[in-house]
């Protein structure tokens, strides 16, 4: 329970996969700008990594382990990852409308995101458990939501400050960025 | 063959300088900032991509006329994952350090923009010579950036430059550019010059459309309708991101042209 209750804390916000691993960078900075649609992609986010490390993690130990074919973990991953992306999205649009309207739009954005394969790979290459696999990648992505969603609300906050003209857009949010990257870098001192 | 050279080389230069992936279509942004903590990793990273873009380019030359259009976002991920998996244990085998130095952003070049826009805008649509100057050309590009911003890193925040030490000890070094933040901070400048050169050439007339049409800039103007369409399996054609982003550029590249 304890290993289990430090791999969280661990990949939420010790090695937050955004401010100190770089993973999922695009959605990070791409759709951070109102707290909404922040929170929306964050969830998303949640629901995909977690669902996608449990799957990959039953794959790799019942199927590539025992055929000896462990180092085709990279194609199998990212083509399970995708087509799983997929079916997720067409089983929420028929079975579970409400899910799906809060949700699908970011679904598609998600198919080929770096941490959702980042998060399969990162928990072979610490010979990860089913289960801990499961909290590895739900801490990872709940890290990820945490942080797209201070980023947003310090964009909102930002929106009308005097920027300089060559900083205006994506540089200032990357500063913002760095900025949160130090805090986080704080949490380093928890362990 | 002779005809083809100076297409080839005008690859090259186009990777190297006018179309260069990081420094002017910012695309692929996870790597750059994760590797780059030292020039050593940077050029290393950016050599492997490089290998991994002319090999997958050819490839996909070569079957573009084979591949189905509906399926060819999974076929292309499948020849570029299978050449990233080839690279993987060769590194493993022949460079241990740098494979450790790396670790897990060796698989995730299978989802670098890079080597799918690539894919994607050239090697489907080109013959195979052009195809692998264009891979090398764009990998070039990309290393040639990686080691800047890595060497740019390491001066700052270790003071050494390849390894060996050009500050001397008496100046303390700030190691926040070795570390995360740092990656932000460099990153922040580089595209607040990319936008500074943008603004001076459209202030005189230029087309800049190019410039900074990639992944974080991509992704920001590009409103979610629009990306809706990005689908794994594509049955309307319609492109994903930086697909998106690509065909823009195209679009002002034909239009310079005409």
């Amino acid at each position: 329970m304890t290993n289990l209750i430090l791999i969280a804390i661990g990949s939420a916000l010790v090695n937050n996969v955004v401010l100190s691993q770089f993973l999922g960078l695009c959605p990070f900075l791409g759709v951070s700008k109102k707290v909404k649609t922040a929170s929306g992609m964050g969830m998303a986010v949640i629901f995909v990594i977690t669902i996608a490390s449990f799957v990959a993690a039953v794959i790799y130990r019942f199927i590539l382990t025992p055929l000896d074919l462990t180092y085709l973990r990279t194609i199998v991953f990212i083509l399970v990852i995708a087509a799983l992306v997929q079916f997720v999205e067409m089983f929420l649009k028929k079975n579970i409308k409400s899910l799906y309207e809060s949700l699908g739009v970011y679904l598609p954005l998600i198919t080929t995101n770096c941490a959702v394969l980042g998060v399969a790979l990162t928990n072979v290459q610490k010979s990860y458990g089913i289960l801990e696999s499961v909290v590895n990648g739900l801490a990872t992505a709940a890290g990820f939501a945490i942080a797209i969603i201070i980023l947003a609300g310090l964009r909102e906050k930002m929106e009308n400050n005097d920027i300089p003209k060559p900083f205006q857009g994506m540089p200032i949010v990357m500063i913002t960025a760095g900025l949160m990257a130090i805090a986080f870098c704080g949490f380093s001192g928890l362990f | 063959m002779a005809e083809n050279k100076p297409s080839c080389m005008e690859r090259l230069y186009n990777g190297l300088l006018k179309e260069n992936p990081t420094f002017v279509l910012t695309l692929g942004m996870c790597p750059t900032l994760a590797v780059t903590t030292s020039a050593i990793n940077g050029l290393g990273m950016g050599l492997t991509t490089m290998v991994v873009l002319a090999l997958s380019n050819v490839f996909i030359s070569l079957l573009r006329k084979v591949i189905p259009d509906k399926v060819r976002i999974p076929a292309f991920i499948v020849i570029i994952a299978s050449f990233v998996t080839l690279l993987e244990l060769v590194l493993e085998a022949y460079l241990p350090s740098l494979y450790d130095a790396l670790g897990i952003y060796i698989p995730l070049i299978v989802v670098n923009c890079i080597i799918l826009g690539r894919a994607e805008s050239y090697a489907s649509k080109n013959s195979v010579l052009p195809s692998l100057f264009d891979g090398i050309g764009m990998g070039l590009g990309f290393s040639f950036a990686l080691t800047c911003i890595g060497l740019v890193r390491e001066i700052l925040g270790s003071g050494k430059a390849f390894g060996f030490t050009v500050i001397p000890s008496a100046f303390e070094p700030i190691s926040i550019f070795v570390m995360a933040p740092g990656a932000f901070f460099v990153l922040a400048v580089l595209t607040a010059v990319q936008n500074k050169i943008k603004l001076a050439g459209e202030a005189k007339g230029k087309d800049m459309s190019k410039i900074g049409s990639g992944c974080p800039g991509g992704c920001d103007s590009c409103s979610i309708e629009g990306c809706v369409s990005r689908k794994f399996y594509d049955p309307s054609a319609t492109g994903s991101v930086e697909e998106a982003a690509i065909r823009r550029e195209e679009a002002a590249k034909g239009g310079e042209e005409a």
